[in-house]
């Protein structure tokens, strides 16, 4: 028994969000069990992983924006009305004025960052609600994009595809996998054994006993486990796939992002804005520039999705990112964001991403219509909250506490375990 | 008066919240007819007896009879006090900013026709109405465009739409300036040549004096006593001893204080209202601080000391206006909360909960809030360094806590403070303004923060309390700033304090100095 609470205690203990951000990797973990078994095996194959991921990186990317907007007790309802009018202008850019690609997405991001300027300061310095300014965004910039590209499509070149639906190269001998994946997955697994390392390191110095040492190589088996598996798979697809580039972009974003909102004063501030913003502003937080940061950094992601969804699809349309901003906001409150701000994580956001996006891929796969695909998103969307919002007013923690609770035989003593040990299942989302 | 029918009875009245006794065995015997003056400090339990009474809390959450118009009443809820003729008037207007006068009066009681509102008669009823309360308006201008004088008489005209018996006004001149609440007093004399009975409770004794019949003084949730204003030639100083008549216990610790030369000096200090810009806050307000001081602020509510602080600490509250602002000899501007952080000011919030706190924070974030820059290296964040921060700090101000991963929430209101002092402690000011730094926390608590105040002050910080209990400004500091209507009024030192001189300068313009 002891060792269950052990694993309890360092697994899940901690705060409501990151249980929940538990249950949401579990019940990740359950859809893609239950859709491997459904489509005799074609969920978890290459291609099909390949394809989940490139057809929704973008979406996965606004939700790291989402979440800081949210966290800040905002709404982004433009997102995709913005990766509209980004991408038909770069798309534009380069027709017509030749501008070379890499110079191309340098305009994209700087549309982005002038249209999230522009957003924020309405929000932030006018104090208009962000849903409202939002709002007008999403009419203002979908109607730009039609007028921009006179309702048609643009296509783009070659060079400026990788970004969308370009994979890592071939390189070195042939092993029959693609070797610069397999290095990435190898990166990754000595990535994390060297955080679980460090991680038992900051709980001795705070004088807090590590988690039990065999706790800690369970949960480094499972990641390197996932790791390699999902390496393995991305790196034996079919002759010139293998892991995406616009999943790398994603990674990389998600690790940054990740390490802003958790680990510096910055990121700090957001969460301060979002879970009082007097108690912040008489703490020193200034207010508006928090606001004005993260509606602009919103926009500059929105900017980067539209980018590459354009570069997927070859070509800047007039319907591009319709609904795109529903998604996003589903991905984080899934993620166990709180309406009310303050709360919610990168990684679980991703999470709530991913389950949205194995649904729908599941579904698809079943050869269930799009019509009965939203009917379920949405069941599941306000299944997912109600469940955390009924726990939360029966004083209970979360899904998996109730679950687990059954196997507890003493009163459960208050957790000890550091904030490190704590956010471990966010970790495993970060990296699986 | 004895011959006079008695209206209103409260007999032996008793009402717990979990933890705290708010009234204990109060009486009340309001005659009809009269102008019945209810007195005690704030926390003494006027306000809660007026809920008991107007049926906020309904029969059976209170202990004891309320015997009305000669028969035992069992109110459930305020509509059946108000269909009885009892009705309330609250400090804070409960009149809707958007809506006509003539809507606001008849709000939740609009007189029909078919179903649909009659305004006609409405605003017809309106007119008749206002006259009586001497309000000259046209019953559709919006409530937002006329002021707080006239706002109050919509609230009485409201009362008068109810067929009032019994008016109860809570605090009805608190907002007014001199000629509304002249006025208003006034009306209420004609009130009571109509017959009408009116209980009001106010903190402003001379308007007390000047227009009740009968007195009634609470103290600490017990009647003390019922005065008849003109048998017993009831006047200030005999309502002041009244309200405080209380020993001091040794509810502080032993301190002897160290105190230095003046360090922080605020001159001319003038802010205005954020909203109502006609409204001055604070007026030509000065003060000085030494180093090693406890420096208290004594004054009613409302009289504008949490305006004045936080106006100081970085103009976080009213529109500045004028004033200066001297620290070490040298003048500082502090625009926002980040330069009165950088120049050594913290403020202590008066409503931790609100505005002091992120609720969803732990303690190890909340400590370190207000200085990350402390913890971090460029930006980013030292998890050890903010543990073990935290964790001194839980040490020293002894914060009931499993550990520092514990969110704040789920601390009590005693260990909530303490974590919110640690913040401000963490930022290492020169002056900490703490206002009303043991407000709803338990007498054991209460003195630990005492010790810490003191401590702090031994350090050689400047220590600014804002509080509303006498005793405690009396037993922690070493000087004591009386505030009234956003001015300083008097500046007393520690052997001169008693309750009875602070509560006189607390509550008149007068300005005087007994020094």
């Amino acid at each position: 028994m002891s060792r269950l609470k052990d694993l309890q205690k360092n697994l899940f203990g901690g705060t409501t969000s990151n249980a929940r951000q538990f249950g949401m990797i579990f019940t990740l973990v359950a859809i893609i069990v239950l859709f491997q078994i459904l489509t005799d095996g074609l969920t978890l194959r290459s291609d099909n992983l390949i394809a989940l991921f490139n057809q929704n990186s973008y979406i996965l990317i606004l939700a790291i924006g989402m979440l800081m907007v949210i966290v800040a007790g905002h709404i982004d309802l433009s997102v995709g009305s913005i990766a509209a009018f980004t991408g038909i202008l770069v798309a534009k850019s380069m027709a017509e004025w030749s501008l070379p690609w890499p110079v191309a997405i340098l305009f994209g991001l700087a549309i982005g960052a002038i249209i999230g300027a522009w957003q924020g300061f309405w929000v932030a310095y006018i104090g208009v609600p962000a849903f409202i300014v939002t709002l007008a965004g999403m009419l203002l910039f979908r109607g730009g994009n039609q007028f921009i590209g006179n309702a048609n499509t643009i296509p783009v070149p070659e060079g400026f595809r990788v970004i969308g639906s370009g994979f890592l190269p071939e390189a070195g001998p042939d092993t029959g996998y693609n070797n610069l994946t397999l290095l990435l997955g190898l990166a990754a697994c000595v990535a994390v054994v060297w955080r679980e390392f460090q991680a038992r390191k900051t709980r001795r110095e705070m004088d807090a006993d590590p988690a039990p040492m065999w706790v800690s190589v369970l949960r480094m088996a499972v990641m390197v486990g996932a790791i390699v598996f999902a390496s393995l798979r991305f790196a034996s697809g079919r002759v010139g796939t293998s892991f995406p580039v616009s999943g790398i972009i994603l990674v990389a974003l998600i690790l940054i992002y990740s390490f802003y909102t958790r680990n510096t004063a910055g990121g700090r501030h957001i969460y301060a804005v979002g879970g009082n913003s007097r108690a912040a502003e008489l703490s020193g937080v200034k207010l508006k520039r928090v606001n004005f940061f993260v509606m602009m950094n919103m926009a500059v992601l929105a900017a980067l999705a539209g980018m590459i969804f354009v570069a997927r699809s070859a070509a800047s349309g007039p319907q591009d990112g319709n609904g795109w901003e529903l998604d996003a906001i589903a991905a984080v409150f899934i993620g166990g964001a709180a309406v009310a701000g303050g709360i919610g994580t990168i990684s679980g956001s991703i999470v709530g991403g991913l389950v949205m996006a194995v649904l729908n891929n599941g579904l698809q796969l079943l050869g269930v219509g799009t019509d009965r695909v939203q009917i379920i998103k949405g069941l599941v969307l306000l299944l997912a909250v109600a469940i955390d919002v009924y726990n939360k007013s029966q004083g209970r923690f979360s899904v998996i506490g109730s679950i687990t609770r059954s196997f507890r035989r003493d009163t459960p003593t208050p957790p000890t375990s550091s904030s490190d040990a704590e956010r471990e299942p966010a970790r495993t989302a970060v990296s699986g | 008066m004895s011959d006079v029918p008695i209206l209103l009875e409260m007999r032996s009245i008793t009402k717990e919240f979990p933890g705290v006794k708010a009234l204990s065995d109060v009486n009340l015997v309001v005659r009809a007819g009269e102008i019945h003056a209810i007195c005690g400090e704030n926390g003494a339990g006027k306000s809660t007896l007026m809920k008991v009474l107007s049926g906020v809390y309904p029969y059976g959450t209170y202990d004891g009879q309320i015997i009305y118009q000669g028969a035992e009443t069992r109110f459930s809820d305020i509509r059946s006090s108000e269909n009885a003729g009892i009705v309330i008037i609250h400090q804070e207007l409960a009149l809707i900013p958007d809506m006509s006068i003539a809507e606001n009066i008849f709000l939740g009681n609009e007189p029909r026709k078919r179903g649909a509102i009659d305004w006609k008669s409405a605003n017809r009823m309106a007119l008749d109405l206002m006259a009586r309360v001497g309000l000259q308006e046209d019953p559709d201008t919006l409530i937002k465009d006329i002021g707080v004088g006239k706002q109050q008489l919509v609230e009485i005209a409201k009362a008068f739409a109810k067929d009032v018996k019994l008016l109860i006004l809570d605090e009805p001149t608190a907002a007014l300036n001199e000629a509304d609440s002249r006025h208003l007093l006034d009306l209420l004399r004609g009130f009571r040549s109509r017959g009408i009975t009116s209980i009001m409770i106010s903190h402003k004794l001379n308007e007390i004096e000047a227009i009740a019949d009968q007195i009634t003084i609470l103290r600490d949730g017990r009647t003390v006593e019922t005065l008849d204003v003109k048998a017993d030639g009831a006047d200030e100083d005999r309502i002041v001893r009244g309200m405080v008549g209380r020993e001091l216990s040794s509810r502080f610790p032993d301190h002897t204080p160290k105190i230095g030369e003046v360090f922080f000096e605020v001159r001319d200090w003038n802010v205005r209202h954020p909203i109502s810009a006609e409204r001055q806050v604070c007026k030509n307000e000065s003060f000085v601080v030494r180093r090693g001081e406890i420096v208290g602020f004594a004054g009613l509510m409302g009289a504008g000391r949490t305006e004045l602080a936080m106006s100081v600490f970085g103009r976080s509250y009213g529109v500045y206006e004028s004033g200066t602002i001297i620290k070490d000899g040298k003048e500082i501007v502090l625009k926002s909360v980040a330069d009165a952080i950088a120049h050594g000011l913290a403020y202590v919030s008066e409503d931790r909960k609100a505005i002091g706190l992120n609720l969803l924070d732990d303690i190890k974030a909340s400590t370190v809030a207000a200085k990350l820059s402390k913890i971090s290296h460029h930006g980013v964040l030292d998890e050890v360094a903010e543990y073990k921060a935290a964790e001194a700090y839980r040490k020293e101000l002894r914060t009931k806590a499993p550990t520092v991963d514990e969110s704040v929430s789920k601390l009590s209101g005693g260990n909530q403070q303490k974590v919110v002092l640690a913040k401000w402690m963490f930022t290492d000011p020169d002056l900490l303004i703490l206002d009303e730094p043991t407000r709803g926390i338990d007498v054991g608590a209460k003195y630990e923060i005492y010790g810490i105040i003191q401590r702090l002050a031994d350090q050689g910080k400047g220590v600014v309390v804002i509080s509303s209990e006498l005793p405690e400004l009396i037993g922690l500091c070493d000087r004591i700033y009386t505030v009234f209507e956003g001015t300083i009024t008097g500046e007393i030192a520690r052997q001169d304090a008693d309750p009875e001189t602070l509560m006189k300068q607390m509550t008149s313009t007068k300005k005087m100095q007994t020094r």
